[in-house]
């Protein structure tokens, strides 16, 4: 197997990624991508006891995930990277090409238009969405396996299916 | 009732904070009031649009604001627990249970002579005991 799921969610390790996703994808690993947590212990044990004990969790900072994405990839199980925002992301499509990011969750902040029930944008993020886009990335909105994945353009208009 | 008892004495006193995915706060705190008519000491909170770090400061808000140090929260992985144990780091005396279900929070609203954190554990282990599974062979 390999990475089969690159999102971007600013709630990281939460109920959506670990049974959501993490069940029916039958995941083995969580690779964290996320400068703040990976310089701080605490708040990686935090992360760890929300995972059962068959899966692991992998700390990398922006800079330092780069160096590790090819060991991911030939992982023999499935595993998800996970990032809180789309500029961490986007550094990681530009180093290591990435086919498609899941927009699983932007949450409600200043300056932030609502653009679907879990996404919330600023207009410099819309902008970040539509660069990945025009890198050849796929990118979709879709925060748990069962529901259909939102287009780029129906995520930036709003049209929640 | 004392003579000196006031107006705001009536007031239901709230003693523990219930929060998690979708409207699993308001509808366990919905079941409490239907079997006990106690669900008003439990404060639901939904956190639906937030991200983590407003998951975090609305959780501080309401404890502080009504003087509460118990959390329970629905999973272990939600962003719930993850936020209530940032909270838990910079205060001593709360409690969170995480996993709690309606056994527990009947447990907890029925404790009595226990500190709220001794009540909050104690609840915690009638809860885990009060899962069954039957037929089928069980």
């Amino acid at each position: 197997m390999t990475l089969v799921l690159y999102r971007i969610d600013d709630r990281l390790i939460h109920g959506q990624v670990v049974v959501g996703w993490g069940q029916p994808l039958d995941i083995g690993f969580i690779v964290l991508v996320d400068d703040t947590v990976a310089a701080e212990e605490w708040e990686q044990e935090l992360y760890r006891m929300g995972v059962p004990p068959e899966m692991d969790v992998y700390f990398h900072s922006s800079a330092d995930a780069v160096n590790h994405l090819a060991k991911y990839r030939s992982d023999p199980r499935a595993g998800i990277l996970l990032t809180g925002d789309i500029a961490t992301m986007r550094r990681l499509v530009d180093a290591k090409g990435i086919a498609a990011v899941n927009v699983g969750g932007i949450h409600s902040a200043s300056g932030r238009v609502q653009r679907l029930r879990y996404v919330f944008l600023t207009p410099a993020e819309e902008r970040e969405l539509r660069d990945l886009a025009a890198r050849g990335v796929s990118v979709t909105a879709q925060d748990v396996p069962g529901a259909r994945p939102v287009s780029l353009d129906d995520l930036l208009a709003g049209n929640e299916p | 009732m004392s003579s000196e008892s006031t107006q705001s004495d009536q007031r239901p006193r709230h003693r523990a904070i219930v929060a998690g995915h979708g409207e699993f706060a308001a509808g366990l705190v919905s079941a409490v009031e239907q079997i006990t008519g106690l669900g008003s000491q439990l404060i639901p909170v939904a956190v639906h649009k937030l991200g983590v770090a407003d998951i975090e400061a609305l959780l501080r808000e309401r404890m502080i604001a009504e003087d509460v140090r118990v959390i329970f929260t629905d999973l272990q992985a939600g962003s719930c627990t993850m936020a209530s144990r940032r909270i838990l780091r910079g205060m001593d005396d709360a409690v969170l249970i995480a996993g709690a279900n309606l056994p527990t929070l009947l447990d907890f609203l029925f404790a009595e002579g226990m500190s709220a954190p001794q009540a909050a554990r104690h609840a915690a282990e009638r809860g885990r005991a009060a899962i069954a599974v039957h037929g089928a062979g069980a």
